[in-house]
């Protein structure tokens, strides 16, 4: 007889090794991502001395003068370590103008030999006379900051250090996450709507056609997704396959052409197709169990095929429409592929400006943030799914 | 796609109940099959078009008449005499297997000490081991851009494949976990009780029978990785081009139907899986 205890190091020694790669290449990343979203030194470490300074002021009128004889000797240091833009561009984020206030001073300074600097810098650009652009210069310094996740949820840290909301027309995230929200419901209803005759049509066949109808669910399943979403731009632009048909058939004219994709139609279109496997699996393995003594029990007890619908089949396929749209629901909040190639302006989603910041805007502080309430929201669902359904039991195909 | 006249089944089914109401039952499967319309005919109409002699990605009137002319393998040329396409498939291919060699090899270790009672922690570590799956892509993406740049594995192969591989991980877990569950352990005792090393069991006893298991869960991380793009979008340079990052490109700039081509190419693919995954699954409980 084997101790449990070897038994037990046997399973962690099989266990470990993949365990740890996962650690490695997979949870680090996520850490990484995290750790940016509230921890950025770009200001501290370029203009120490000057935050030093900062430190003391009241933050009513202007700073001392040590604050500005540090801050146009970092500037200049900043410049030659090829860190300035950096800088510059944290401090922009803060109070928008400042790009070139920064470049622009630090350009100047290069040949004022001595100060005083308040009066230096302040020729320079007014800039330095207003008591904001210190206050933007003392925010950007903090190493560890919640900015980035106030500014994702569209709030804002006000010069005395409440917190409010950004005025109505600089909100975006909010709709954004908003939109998501809708736009996935939406999805998820379809699904139902479309997988739920489809996957009862399959379960009650016979079992060789039952094979055939389900390939025909696993081919787009397995498709690679470009292919899919590249087949849905063939057939939705305006000048493709479906609005061909349309006109050809009389129903449109040809200036009548429907903008059926990039924007929120296709969207929705294309990622319907895409996740409705998702939807039809597990709803086709909950109704395959479903015996069919109980529909004639209905019947024969008078009810009418509706009745006996509603109050006794639907019922029993719950856990099948409970585990398919959680998973539908989930996948949809988190998508970024369909939408980035076939949403155009209007049909964006969360993960989208993730990947905007990430690539374009370059604030990786706030992709970070964005990423981090996304992915607490879709663990928060798995956990749920997980509740109900057992996440090892996830279809696959 | 006719069940409606199938022959009658000796239970009656919930369907046939449905049948009383002709009408409604019309309906139904009329529904039905608009469904299965919507889910293949997209994909089935990528085949046709990408023999288009027009560089349109519509029907020309040539190609409805089934004029010879009208059709032709211009964009399989063009994809197979450009460099970009053949090196991207090197590439996929190269990091594609490297990728699940290992994710199988990694997964089906862990999953056989997953299937141990003796497992400590069991809940977490699944969860640990899945997490790459259910973390929305673009996430891992921007995370692994971040932390392979800060150890020099950015814009490399070794970045991408290690990335790939965790991408797959899950899937391989799933799988063979699944199997295993019906795996008898007896049967390994019995290979003990008759003499055999336990490395000697289990490469005689019990690797054959979930193996179906663990080439379906290889598959499914084969399939992750040839038609992942996200992460190569964010990690690789112009060296590690995959063909999804091709196409990526291709859609975006609305080049040509040559990507019609490789989209057939990638469907006669998927097809040949799914036929493989199918078969697998059926010996895997036979």
């Amino acid at each position: 007889m084997i101790g449990s205890g070897r038994e037990r190091f046997r399973a962690l020694a099989l266990v470990l090794p993949l365990l740890l790669f996962i650690l490695v290449t997979f949870i680090a990343p996520l850490a990484t991502m995290l750790v940016r979203s509230v921890h950025d030194p770009v200001v501290a470490d370029a203009l120490p001395e000057t935050l030093a300074s900062l430190a003391e002021w009241d933050g009513e009128e202007l700073p001392g003068e040590a604050a500005y004889e540090a801050v146009a000797r970092e500037l200049v240091q900043a410049r030659e370590n090829r860190t300035l833009g950096q800088v510059a561009g944290r401090v922009n984020r803060l109070e928008s103008g400042l790009r070139s206030v920064f470049t622009r001073s630090a350009r100047s300074l290069r040949d004022v030999t001595d100060g005083p600097w308040r009066g230096v810098l302040e020729e320079i650009d007014a800039a330095w006379a207003d008591p904001a652009t210190w206050h933007a210069v003392r925010a950007a310094g903090q190493r560890f900051t919640a900015r980035h996740y106030l500014n994702a949820v569209d709030m804002q840290r006000l010069p005395g250090g409440s917190v409010a909301r950004q005025p109505e027309e600089r909100r975006i995230y909010l709709p954004l996450l908003w939109r998501t929200l809708v736009v996935s419901a939406v999805i998820t209803i379809l699904c139902l709507a479309l997988g739920y005759p489809v996957a009862h049509l399959i379960a009650n066949a016979p079992e060789r056609r039952a094979n055939l109808l389900l390939a025909l669910v696993l081919v787009p399943f397995w498709t690679s997704l470009l292919v899919r979403t590249t087949a849905w731009i063939v057939l939705l632009q305006t000048q493709g396959v479906v609005n061909d048909l349309l006109l050809a058939i009389g129903l449109i004219g040809e200036d009548g052409r429907l903008a059926m994709i990039y924007n929120m139609t296709g969207t929705i279109i294309a990622m319907t197709h895409v996740l409705l496997p998702f939807m039809v699996l597990p709803l086709y393995s909950v109704m395959r169990a479903i015996p069919g003594q109980y529909m004639n029990a209905a019947a024969s007890l008078g009810a009418k095929p509706a009745q006996a619908f509603f109050r006794v089949y639907w019922p029993q396929t719950l856990p099948g429409v409970g585990a398919g749209s959680l998973l539908v629901f989930i996948l949809a909040i988190g998508y970024y592929i369909t939408p980035a190639l076939v949403g155009g302006s209007s049909g964006q989603l969360i993960s989208n400006m993730v990947a905007y910041h990430m690539q374009t805007s370059l604030n990786w502080g706030l992709a970070g943030a964005l990423g981090g309430i996304l992915l607490a929201g879709v663990l928060a669902l798995y956990l749920l799914y997980d509740r109900l359904v057992g996440i090892e039991r996830l279809s696959l195909g | 796609m006719t069940a409606a006249t199938g022959a009658p089944t000796a239970p009656p089914s919930p369907a046939r109940l449905l049948r009383g109401d002709t009408l409604g039952r019309f309906a139904y499967l009329a529904f039905c099959v608009l469904v299965f319309v919507f889910l293949v005919a997209p994909i089935v109409v990528i085949v046709p078009l990408s023999f288009n002699a027009e560089p349109y990605f519509t029907f020309t009137e040539g190609m409805l008449r089934l004029d010879a002319e009208a059709y032709s393998l211009r964009w399989y040329r063009e994809i197979l005499e450009n460099e970009v396409w053949t090196r991207s498939l090197v590439n996929s291919l190269v990091i594609g297997v490297s990728a699940t060699a290992l994710a199988t090899t990694l997964g089906t270790l862990a999953a056989l000490g997953l299937a141990s009672a003796a497992m400590p922690a069991r809940r977490l570590v699944m969860g640990l081991l899945i997490s790459p799956m259910i973390t929305p892509v673009i996430i891992s993406a921007a995370g692994m851009f971040f932390f392979y740049s800060s150890i020099g594995l950015g814009q490399t192969h070794l970045g991408l494949i290690l990335a790939h591989t965790a991408l797959g991980i899950p899937f391989v877990v799933i799988t063979v976990t699944a199997t295993l569950s019906g795996f008898d352990s007896n049967l390994t005792r019995a290979a003990a009780s008759l003499g055999a090393p336990p490395l000697y069991a289990f490469r005689r006893v019990q690797l054959p029978l979930i193996a179906p298991g663990v080439i379906s869960g290889a598959l499914f991380a084969f399939a992750t990785s040839f038609d992942e793009v996200v992460v190569v979008l964010f990690m690789a340079g112009v060296e590690q081009r995959t063909i999804p990052r091709q196409m990526w490109a291709g859609i975006r700039e609305q080049i040509s139907p040559a990507i019609l081509a490789v989209a057939t190419f990638l469907i006669v693919f998927a097809a040949l899986l799914l036929v493989v995954v199918a078969w697998l699954r059926r010996r895997g409980r036979g």
